[in-house]
């Protein structure tokens, strides 16, 4: 990994350091395929919040005139077999897709944390039990985990972020539990004891914000995943249901009998699946070596 | 708080059986032992020792030898497990029964009473807090002052420990101060609650030479204005003979000499503590190095026993020149050899005959 060095290589550069302006535009050069990245997740971002403006018609209302219409015209990505507009269902599922990915995220994040840090920090009997339970559930993929939380909560948004979330929390706790385990050595929590400080209140003021960093690598690679396997759900039917628009459905509905005669059906949700998990992916490669701990001094 | 008064008072006795009327401190029979895989482990052995009202007691000893156990005992910070500290010892702290107090009255003496600074300034800040907040925290925690009132005394506590520009530096990380910097606000975070005892381990050892005379100076100087007792933790004589009005020498985990600074350097009566003085390298001895020293510093041959596996007799046996059978059989009893003055050698006079140095 690489542990370069930015403050010295800004410095180097002759840039001010204290300029936000040149420190962006020297990440941007040093991690050129980061800053694509960002740009991808950026514009996915945008399109999500402002998708009325994206869509150019309703992406629910059906037209058995345009069923399976090719691109071109009013329909520039084509329309599915109800005929509604593909460009504006994706836009709209940009929407889902987010959603879900940072809801995931976010909650499976927020629990792993306390978790990991709890079990790390406390260690003993807690850490042992919290960490036999984290084995099983790891033990189970991703997708089969979040397949068995979405079949026994039933289809619905919230449930389907809910079960996302839950196979990223072991994930998350591990990370943060080994680092709460170099963390909790340091002096600076032996000092904070020293002036008398309670244990609860070291680990979540002391110890917490120390783990941010590895956190946020951690959150932007998992938010690629979650994304994909909020696809993945609904492509088996479990995911998001109707009348949401979900890329991941609209791949499956499209997939074993149009793929021949309507491609545009399989290809265009494909691409937009593909394209924010390589986006997110290649932000969070760059974010990891751009926080990446073992070089904070 | 003269060292004369320290070091002849009937107080500096350790063995007292009741406290003496006016020690702030009272340590007896410390004992922290360590259960490891290996043995057990007698990090510190049936240490005893007073501390008065703006004194400055040294401990000084090898490393191993178990002296920041013992600073780590008198806060009660040992991890356990493996190590404890024995029941029968006791801290007298101001009349308050140290070892008694449960865990959250014993956070309430720490920080607020008793403080410490140690030895590594560069990790010893959390690098993700300013230091302001790093020192309002302890402000907040036992003053009950509020965010404002906590920040406002953080800044003269910064110019307190002459740090410049104090009102910028307090809202800086620890990463953009140098370490002498660092150390500085470790002490101020020492001093703001104005503890009756300031515990030093070690804490210009990790500076280069020239910061670490100004960290000294800093601590005296405080220690004068604040009127703060101050256990000075190292294994620089240097450092002691500056500091320090009384000295106690620890080897092994236990105490194996006690005497004023101006005895000890004078006239020590333990071979090790002689060993230790012997191997400062001295300017005049170096200049006349042809006609009286050998111009060779002095070592202590051999090394520190495994503290788990200590000899019968004198712990320091092994490496003692004076050393006969019965140094190896028995260990020596620590008595005072002179006013003042305490050792555990059954070599001490013959010690005393020799020359210093």
């Amino acid at each position: 990994m690489a542990t370069a060095d930015h403050q010295a290589e800004l410095t180097r550069a002759g840039a001010n350091i204290n300029s936000s302006w040149s420190r962006f535009t020297y990440y941007v050069r040093r991690y050129p395929l980061g800053a694509a990245g960002a740009l991808i997740v950026i514009a996915f971002v945008v399109i999500a919040i402002f998708a009325p403006f994206f869509a150019t018609l309703d992406p629910t209302t059906t037209n058995a005139r345009t069923s399976l219409a090719p691109p071109g015209g009013q329909h520039f990505l084509g329309a599915d077999f109800m005929g509604r507009d593909m460009w504006s269902r994706i836009v709209y599922g940009a929407r889902i897709s987010l959603m879900v990915g940072i809801g995931s995220t976010v909650l499976g994040c927020f629990f792993g944390v306390i978790i990991g840090l709890l079990s790390g920090y406390y260690g003993g009997w807690l850490d042992l039990i919290t960490q036999r339970f984290i084995d099983i559930m790891q033990a189970l993929p991703l997708l089969v985990m979040a397949l068995l939380m979405a079949a026994s909560l039933g289809p619905s948004l919230e449930n389907t972020i809910i079960a996302i979330s839950i196979p990223i929390i072991p994930h998350v706790a591990r990370v943060i539990r080994s680092n709460t385990l170099a963390l909790r050595e340091m002096p600076y929590v032996e000092a904070a004891k020293a002036v008398g400080m309670s244990e609860t209140k070291i680990a979540f003021r002391h110890v917490l914000p120390n783990t941010i960093a590895p956190l946020i690598v951690l959150g932007t690679a998992q938010l690629g995943s979650a994304i994909l396997t909020e696809a993945s759900l609904s492509f088996l039917g479990l995911g998001v249901p109707e009348p949401h628009p979900s890329w991941g459905r609209m791949l499956s509905e499209s997939a074993a009998e149009y793929v021949r005669t309507a491609p545009w059906l399989v290809i265009f949700p494909g691409i937009a699946i593909s394209l924010a998990v390589f986006g997110t992916n290649l932000l969070g490669d760059a974010v990891r070596d751009i926080l990446d701990p073992r070089q904070r001094s | 708080m003269t060292s004369t008064n320290a070091a002849t008072a009937p107080a500096a006795n350790p063995k007292a059986a009741t406290p003496a009327e006016g020690a702030l401190l009272t340590v007896q029979d410390l004992t922290t032992y360590f259960f490891t895989r290996q043995g057990l482990v007698k990090a510190v052995d049936g240490v005893s020792f007073e501390l008065q009202r703006g004194e400055t007691l040294a401990i000084v000893g090898e490393s191993g030898c178990g002296k920041s156990i013992t600073a780590l005992s008198l806060m009660r910070l040992v991890p356990d497990p493996p190590g404890r500290i024995l029941d029968k010892s006791r801290i007298v702290l101001d009349g308050v029964d140290v070892m008694k107090l449960d865990e959250s009255a014993m956070r309430k003496v720490r920080g607020n009473d008793i403080s410490m600074i140690f030895q590594e300034p560069m990790t010893s800040l959390n690098p993700v807090m300013t230091v302001g907040d790093q020192i309002a925290e302890v402000l907040l925690l036992h003053q009950g002052m509020t965010k404002a009132e906590a920040t406002a005394k953080a800044v003269d506590m910064l110019r307190l420990v002459k740090i410049p520009t104090p009102e910028q530096r307090v809202r800086e990380y620890p990463h953009q101060l140098s370490g002498g910097m660092r150390q500085r606000v470790m002490i101020a975070i020492a001093v703001a609650c104005n503890p009756k005892v300031l515990i030093a381990d070690e804490p210009t050892t990790a500076l280069d030479v020239t910061i670490q005379a100004q960290i000294l100076d800093l601590i005296v100087e405080l220690q004068k204005k604040l009127g703060t007792a101050v256990i000075l933790i190292t294994h620089d004589l240097g450092v002691v003979a500056e500091a320090a009005q009384r000295v106690i020498v620890m080897y092994a985990g236990r105490k194996v000499e006690e005497a004023s600074v101006e005895d000890l350097f004078g006239a020590s009566l333990h071979p090790y503590t002689r060993g230790l003085l012997a191997s400062i390298p001295r300017l005049d001895l170096i200049r006349g190095a042809e006609d009286t020293s050998p111009g060779r510093l002095q070592e202590i041959p051999g090394i520190v026993p495994a503290l788990h596996d200590l000899p019968k007799g004198c712990a320091f046996a092994p490496r003692c020149t004076y050393a006969d059978e019965r140094c190896k059989a028995e260990y020596p009893a620590y008595e005072e050899k002179r006013p003042g003055h305490w050792a555990a050698c059954w070599k001490s006079e013959i010690v005393a005959g020799g020359t210093n140095g």
